[in-house]
């Protein structure tokens, strides 16, 4: 590593970065798509946080929604459809020194991915997961996810989908080392940027699941919800959001949650009618993967040779040595 | 067992012989192979050759006394350098009858059987009868019997003989053989260095037993005479050797699934390349070993995969991935029998093709193969550093035969130009592209995250020099054609492989792999009979190094020996428009435009020379005069 004898050093405590610092390439994602305000909801994270845009690793798999990174101004991994979080891992396992988000989509993360995100959940590595569930593939145009209602009508079940709908809120709080899980919806803006920040903070995996529209072809599917607040219920908790007086005026059903209650955000969970918008659960004492694995001495030439070396006289046999020697190894 | 008198007596019966192949064989858990590796490490510190070759049944815990369950090993010794694992056995040890049963068409003619006797008077008549039908078969076939009382003898210095006998088999051996005594009581301390001194003691104890016993009851004498060691050699097996090599050539991460037969690596480096500061991840499945191994990689602490066919598969989208942004990665890929589950234990190297070719669309990665166990140490040296430098993907092809195979080989002597360079994290400058490629040689600048100014979007989409996605046909081309232009420039540094024997002649044969042993050994026998034969051994298999095709041109006949499957010529339906060749048969058809032969064989063990050595003659035919 270099250090360039320029001024840069000394620039780096100036520096302020604005909202345009983090846009990248212009958002090619459908009017009126959810997706748009989950990544102006990141850069408004990024710019408050004043975080290094170079420090930062937004990693996606495959669908509308991990499109995301090629339009932050940041590092950015689009890779392959639902691997996004073993690679987001592999990332972070030796560079604590980077954030790292991941973007996700319910066909992405539930279905083809859904093993990584089980384990992902499990290894609880620091970093902020934001799944973006339309409850329907839109990139390879309206097929059932694994999250589609049931009797959804699509390309692929046109006589309506025959299954139920896994939730992603009890799948994630039913693994192991679960250590912060939240939802919001993305007609509620300011609600969002709150969890996300949150969530960035949160030691550990933090998994946000967006409710989001898909206006092309799933232009109504939250009709009642948009339309009756009444319909969407405010987990509130001084430990988790508390609503601004403006939300609470328009959503009344609030419930006081403790997000350390497990039990209690699994029934919140498993809520039919009503769409529960809040933090789950939240728990910084479960310990993070990076951290169970991270070694206790620095990774240099001199500790690899002797390493090596050690290694080597296991396996050595030596000429012509004396017998008394070769004995006490 | 008594040092002294053993230094007095080398016995003026013994038999001096060049090499000799001695197999070890018991039901499962009964420690023979604990027994034959720790016998060849006395051998290799006697100054002897060794290859050593396991025997391993399929099933954890397979029924006592049957054919299937046989577990053992094999161990050839030689005067020089033992480069594998030899022909047909020339002295057995069998804990029971049943599991010699399998091996019966593995035996020399003459061969010695060393047969644990206690089943002579089972209380079970069957097994009883069993013993005496197998004893007295072996008999009438001409192969030399000895009964020996092992577990009897085992009785009187330990209560639980099933965990000894082993100990006193190498005593056995060791006397046989003439092994220094001290050198073994050694061993046997190494090999049990974690137990507690008991087990040592006990297991000495038995070492001395068997020693004596061959001492004074058996006439059975042989030496393999072994010249001075003049510098310090390891002893150890393939899969430990690769992982050596991860640990030399400074990988930070091993990111892996368990499989047979490659897991045994993954063992080792949870050891001591964890100690060492390394990481050894367990993923929850192989395409998430492989991202893993991956997204390490794009952070700028390069990581190795390890996998056996079925793992390598599925790692398949995850190659073509790094291939296409440009991530350096190497991926181990021990085969096994294939296809599909296939044979777990036994080796094949049926992977060659789906190596080269695997990935979806073009997708041009390098491919090498390890040929010894030296070989699988060097190699992922290399191939760390070749994936660094062209910011690609290497495959290192290993397989079954050489993962538990020892071979002693000179000390390696470490050098920090092994090691990746530390992650660079300096700013970019101004107006940098992510992927600005070479026009000549498609190299481009890596920009590790962490780089200020060098924010940008790697995806597996087409793209430009920007990283941008790239909707153009004609960009994508671009694209394309540069990452095809880092294998030639790659092969560029190649050099033309080594001719063994006749530089031009009547016949060369071509390998790769794990066969190169038993070829050279074969093409040697043949030659001593005046045919003018050379062999060469492929390192590189994609590209290939040039020279190649002039060097084939030398010779009248080219094929290739291979431990895969080809079309026989002989089988009714089989002609020149439908035959299927060996893989690197193929290969080297396409490339070249050679009319390239095949020969090979699925038998689920490594090649022996004796079987290419007749191949080779049967390719040769008669003598012209």
């Amino acid at each position: 590593m270099s250090f360039a004898p320029d001024a840069r050093c000394l620039l780096l405590d100036d520096e302020h970065y604005d909202l345009e610092d983090y846009a990248g390439a212009t958002a090619r994602w459908c009017t009126g798509c959810g997706d748009n305000a989950i990544l102006a909801a990141m850069q408004r994270l990024c710019r408050d946080e004043q975080l290094p845009p170079e420090k930062i690793v937004f990693v996606s798999g495959i669908g509308c929604s991990s499109r995301l990174p090629h339009y932050m101004k940041t590092y950015g991994f689009h890779g392959l459809h639902g691997r996004a979080l073993p690679v987001a891992e592999g990332i972070k396992v030796r560079r604590p020194d980077l954030h790292v988000f991941v973007s996700t989509g319910d066909g992405d993360c539930c279905s083809i991915g859904a093993a990584h995100w089980i384990h992902a959940i499990r290894y609880n590595m620091d970093m902020t997961v934001v799944l973006h569930d339309n409850q329907v593939y839109g990139l390879t145009k309206k097929q059932a996810s694994p999250t589609s209602p049931r009797g959804l009508m699509s390309n692929t079940t046109p006589r309506g989908a025959s299954l139920e709908p896994l939730d992603p809120i009890s799948v994630s709080l039913g693994v192991a080392n679960v250590s912060f899980v939240a939802q919001v919806v993305d007609w509620i803006p300011e609600l969002f940027s709150g969890i996300l920040n949150l969530a960035f903070h949160h030691k550990g995996l933090s998994f946000i699941r967006v409710l989001q529209r898909c206006p092309e072809f799933l232009p109504n599917l939250f009709d009642p919800w948009m339309h009756d607040p009444d319909k969407v219920l405010l987990l509130a908790h001084e430990d988790g959001i508390l609503p601004s007086p403006a939300i609470s005026r328009t959503y009344r059903r609030q419930e006081n949650h403790d997000p350390s209650d497990l039990n209690r955000a699994r029934e919140f969970a498993s809520m039919a009618d009503r769409i529960p918008v809040g933090v789950f659960y939240r728990n910084e004492a479960v310990p993070c993967y990076e951290d169970l694995r991270r070694p206790d001495k620095l990774y240099t030439a001199d500790a690899i040779r002797s390493a090596v070396e050690a290694e080597f006289d296991r396996f050595t046999v030596w000429p012509g040595e004396p017998q008394e020697e070769r004995a006490r190894r | 067992m008594d040092g002294r008198k053993s230094k007095q007596s080398p016995s003026s019966r013994a038999v001096d012989l060049d090499q000799h192949v001695v197999e070890v064989i018991s039901d499962a858990g009964e420690g023979a192979q604990k027994c034959g590796q720790s016998f060849a490490s006395i051998a290799a510190a006697m100054g002897n050759g060794v290859w050593t070759e396991e025997i391993i049944p399929a099933e954890i815990q397979p029924p006592a006394r049957s054919t299937a369950g046989a577990s053992g090993i094999r161990v050839r010794i030689g005067s020089g350098d033992v480069c594998n694992a030899g022909d047909d056995a020339d002295l057995v040890v069998a804990f029971n009858e049943k599991v010699l049963l399998g091996r019966m068409d593995q035996l020399a003619p003459g061969c010695v059987v060393l047969l644990e006797s206690r089943w002579k008077e089972d209380p079970d008549p069957v097994i009883a009868a069993s013993y005496a039908q197998t004893r007295s078969g072996l008999l009438e076939k001409g192969y030399r019997v000895y009964e020996i009382p092992i577990e009897a003898e085992c009785l009187k210095h330990v209560g639980n003989a099933r965990r000894g006998k082993n100990m006193f088999v190498m005593g056995l051996l060791c006397r046989i053989y003439g092994m220094d005594p001290d050198l073994a009581r050694t061993q046997v301390a190494a090999t049990f260095a974690k137990k507690d001194e008991s087990v040592v003691a006990s297991n000495q104890q038995l070492l001395e037993a068997g020693f004596d016993w061959a001492e004074e009851h058996l006439e059975l004498r042989f030496r393999i005479p072994a010249p001075a060691v003049a510098e310090p050699r390891l002893v150890v097996n393939g899969n430990t050797a690769l992982a050596l090599g991860v640990m030399a050539s400074g990988m930070e991460v091993c990111a892996m699934y368990p499989i047979t037969p490659a897991t045994s690596t993954s063992h080792y480096l949870s050891e001591a390349f964890e100690r060492m500061g390394g990481m050894v991840h367990q993923a929850e499945d192989e395409i998430a070993a492989c991202a893993f191994a991956i997204g390490a990689s794009y952070a700028g602490k390069c990581a190795v995969t390890i996998t056996s066919g079925p793992g390598y598969s599925l790692k398949q989208e995850g190659i073509g991935l790094a291939v296409m942004a440009e991530i350096p990665l190497v991926v181990v890929n021990v085969q096994r029998g294939g296809p599909s589950t296939g044979q777990p234990t036994k080796a094949e190297q049926g992977d060659l093709l789906s190596a080269c070719f695997g990935s979806h669309g073009d997708a041009p990665k390098v491919v090498m193969a390890a040929s010894d166990i030296e070989d699988c140490f060097y190699s992922v040296i290399t191939a760390r550093r070749i994936a660094e430098t062209f910011r690609t993907v290497v495959v290192l092809l290993s397989d079954a035969s050489l993962a538990t195979a020892q071979q002693p080989f000179p000390r390696p002597r470490f050098s920090e130009a092994w090691l990746a360079p530390p992650v660079d994290q300096s700013p970019v400058p101004p107006r940098a592209q992510p992927y600005d490629w070479d026009d000549r040689t498609g190299l481009a600048e890596r920009f590790v995250p962490g780089r200020p100014g060098g924010m940008h979007t790697l995806t597996g989409l087409a793209h430009d020099r920007m990283g941008h996605v790239a909707y153009d046909p004609e960009i994508n081309e671009e694209a394309i054609r540069h990452r095809s232009q880092k294998l030639i420039a790659f092969q560029k540094t190649l050099k033309p492989p080594r001719i063994v024997g006749d530089q031009e002649g009547e016949l060369l044969v071509v390998g790769w792999g794990s066969t190169r042993g038993a070829i050279e050994e074969a093409a040697e026998r043949v030659r001593a009979d005046g045919r003018r034969v050379g062999s060469m051994h492929l390192r590189f298999l994609q590209p290939l190094a040039p020279g190649i095709k002039a060097t084939m041109q030398k010779f009248e006949r080219v094929m290739t020996v291979e431990n895969n499957w080809c079309d026989r010529t002989t089988d009714e339906l089989v002609d020149e428009d439908n035959r299927r060749y060996s893989n690197l048969a193929w290969l080297l058809r396409a490339r070249c435009l050679v009319d390239v032969d095949c020969w090979g064989q699925l038998g689920g063990r490594p090649l022996k020379p004796g079987a290419i050595e007749q191949a080779i003659r049967q390719k040769l035919g008669p003598e012209r005069r």
